[in-house]
């Protein structure tokens, strides 16, 4: 029997967003109380990377750059069944943008892979805080791992080959890719549903020791090209757009067929073309 | 067969009662795990919020050090509404601005999960997420532990603490109570209303962490049994409404008209204006009083807070009794631990003994009457809040008509609405009621 499958997911905990309101008065992010979450994104990285466990064998470590309180994150994945966590944590990391986060990663994962070589490195598609999904593709580049971005599936595996196939959405169809192990892979949403923990999953979770490692024990080895320093990026201005005085217009009529008559109505005299395109798809049907 | 793992205690709910349970137990060296169905600890919770010193004080003495407080009371005011006017009291002293103040509005998301941080470091693994669906029992059918709904769930321990708030479906289901009616739990709808923290201070006359209280009663409830509230916290204001569930469904009236109304009112309305609506809540709450109260322990298991019906209506306490009965719970397991003894009704029959004795029953047992009262006698909702702002009125209104004639016309207006043996008969109701 081959061996199993070395694999690292990066994993970020970010505020949620669906609950982060803009100070009225000052016009800035009010992060207090905002709860925080793993970045749903990779979540589908994560059950990609637990199911592909189940499978083939082998273990799931997940990686997370933070502040100590990142942990919550890493704790949370382990109660989803994974293996190991590992949260990346030192003062020079605050303040990384993209590129300085991706190198603080890169150093890390290296070093998961001097014991065992790593073959997958997941990454959520993009975050919902940055929204840049710049991370993966620069650990990709950095560690020069084949990059498989926006996978929707991964269909197989073949360990003797050392080969790799995914789906991959693009713009208009799924495009089939083979490639070379070991690769990284950014898991699109919507792919799979994350699998709910067992007890034991989650007393093992909540007992869990998460190692923490600072710049050195993770082996990077320029300090400058971490955190604020290593962080070409900078914010200017954070600022709430203005939002749009445009009114909901109600549909009036008597009958359904009134209300659907008069909703035409008003659809077609804000664009005319569309009685054109739905004569053509009457006829069609 | 999966090997279940053992603890000493299993807690049921990360509110205020299974947090200050877990934590005593595990303070004494027990093997505790706590189980909350939420998100994270707080998730699921709702409260005014008020949270009184003295009962957290007891758990943790140097909770304001770091507990997400918002801002102490050092004012209470106490309405009575007609649609357009209120009648009231007004309690504010300086003197509230203490070292240790006695009263703070909190916001509950924020404050359990500081709580459970505390119940983490006492040595309790608290798991989230996770249902309890039913009790393991043995032949005897003594509680042996939980089943939840996850795969491998179920856990075994010693005693199950049932702080599963105020559905308290993990007893119900076992039979270990009677369900819930709708007499004997009110259903409160609550908004947390945005505003910024300098206009909280100029609108209702404060400075620093100082806060207010409104409580009231009156039209708001439109002849149902309940009360409305605002609670100013720091950056926000907390507003509310809550009557029986019994007349909610008697009157089909619904609850967000209520707190609608309730916010509309114009003593109200400028309070709030201008705010932004934040956050909408709904939960119930145990007001059945003392006879409502079910049997709070047996053969491997206790029950405390909401659960246990452990709240005081009429003074607004509730979370306060939680810790109360949260602390007393895990305080008789771990001295009959610490002797050895088996965690039997017998063994646990001291948990109801120390409630007794304790402020909690005595206060519960001091007004086991009002429910009924209230529940029976809607006028004192309806005609009492409308006699009295009219009394005001007439006794304030300068319009050349003698004051004598006034008293008269405000005692006629009493006697002509609840009549010479009415009016009688609702002191002796609720003097008996107060005793």
């Amino acid at each position: 029997m081959s061996q199993g499958l070395n694999m690292v997911v990066c994993i970020k905990q970010v505020p949620d967003s669906a609950q982060i309101r803009v100070h009225p008065v000052t016009n800035t992010i009010m992060r207090q109380g905002v709860p925080t979450i793993i970045n749903p994104y990779d979540l589908y990285a994560l059950e990609a990377a637990l199911a592909l466990r189940d499978k083939m064998g082998g273990t799931v470590t997940v990686l997370t750059m933070g502040p100590p309180m990142a942990s919550t994150a890493l704790r949370k994945a382990l109660g989803h069944g994974a293996d190991r966590a590992i949260l990346l944590s030192d003062r020079f990391f605050a303040g990384a943008d993209t590129l300085a986060t991706s190198y603080a990663l890169t150093a890390a994962i290296r070093k998961v892979g001097e014991t065992t070589p790593v073959d997958i490195v997941f990454t959520g598609k993009q975050t919902i805080d940055g929204d840049t999904a710049q991370v993966g593709p620069g650990i990709a580049r950095r560690m020069e791992l084949n990059q498989l971005t926006y996978v929707s599936a991964i269909p197989a595996i073949d360990r003797e080959a050392g080969e790799i196939t995914v789906h991959r959405r693009a713009e208009g169809g799924v495009q089939v890719l083979k490639t070379k192990l070991p690769c990284l892979i950014t898991m699109l949403e919507a792919t799979n549903e994350l699998r709910r923990g067992s007890m034991p999953d989650m007393l093992r979770a909540e007992r869990a020791d998460i190692e923490t490692w600072n710049a050195e024990a993770a082996g990077v080895e320029d300090i400058g090209k971490c955190g604020m320093k290593g962080s070409p990026t900078k914010v200017s201005k954070v600022f709430a757009p203005q939002p749009r005085a445009e009114k909901a217009a109600m549909i009036e009529g008597d009958t359904a067929q009134a209300k659907a008559l008069s909703a035409l109505d008003v659809l077609t005299t804000a664009d005319p073309k569309l009685i054109q395109v739905i004569a053509r798809q009457t006829a069609a049907a | 067969m999966t090997q279940r793992e053992h603890f000493d205690a299993i807690v049921v709910g990360a509110g205020p009662a299974g947090n200050s349970a877990a934590l005593t137990m595990a303070r004494e060296g027990l093997n505790v795990l706590q189980i909350e169905r939420g998100e994270y600890p707080g998730a699921k919770n709702v409260q005014g919020a008020i949270l009184y010193a003295d009962a957290l004080e007891k758990l943790i003495p140097d909770f304001r050090d770091s507990a997400p407080l918002e801002r102490h009371v050092i004012e209470q005011r106490m309405w009575m509404l007609d649609d357009e006017s209120f009648v009231g009291t007004n309690y504010r002293s300086d003197r509230f601005n203490e070292q240790r103040p006695n009263r703070y509005t909190i916001i509950r998301a924020q404050f359990d999960k500081w709580f459970s941080g505390k119940v983490k470091e006492a040595g309790a693994l608290v798991i989230c997420e996770t249902t309890v669906t039913g009790l393991l029992r043995d032949k005897r059918g003594r509680v042996i532990g939980v089943a939840t709904d996850r795969d491998q769930g179920e856990v075994t321990a010693d005693v199950v603490v049932l702080a599963d708030g105020v559905n308290a479906l993990v007893g119900s289901r076992a039979g270990l109570r009677k369900e819930l009616t709708p007499r004997d739990v009110a259903l409160g709808v609550k908004e947390t209303i945005f505003m910024p923290r300098e206009v909280i201070d100029a609108r209702f006359n404060l400075k620093g962490k100082e806060g207010v209280v409104i409580e009231a009663a009156g039209s708001v409830t439109a002849g149902m049994a309940g009360t409305a509230f605002l609670y100013t916290n720091g950056e926000s204001v907390s507003i509310g409404v809550g009557c029986l569930i019994s007349d909610f469904a008697e009157s089909e009236v619904r609850p967000y008209y209520l707190l609608e109304r309730f916010k509309a009112h114009p003593a109200i309305a400028p309070l709030i204006e201008g705010g932004e609506v934040k956050e909408y809540a709904a939960h119930m709450l145990p007001e059945g009083g003392y006879n409502a109260i079910p049997q709070l322990y047996g053969d491997g298991w206790v029950v405390a807070g909401d659960a246990a019906q452990m709240l005081n209506a009429i003074h607004r306490e509730g979370s306060n009794l939680a810790m109360t009965s949260g602390r007393i719970a895990g305080e008789t397991i771990a001295a009959a631990k610490a002797k050895g003894k088996p965690m039997t009704a017998s063994t646990l029959k001291a948990y109801k003994r120390a409630l007794d004795d304790s402020f909690l029953m005595k206060d519960l047992k001091k007004y086991r009457r009002l429910p009924k009262v209230l529940h029976d006698n809607k006028h004192f909702f309806t005609d009492y809040p409308r006699l009295l702002t009219h009394a005001a009125e007439t006794m304030l209104r300068v319009d050349g008509v003698a004051k004598r004639d006034k008293e008269k016309a405000v005692m006629g207006s009493f006697r002509s609405e609840r009549g010479l043996r009415g009016l009688a008969s609702d002191v002796l109701k609720m003097s008996r009621a107060w005793r």
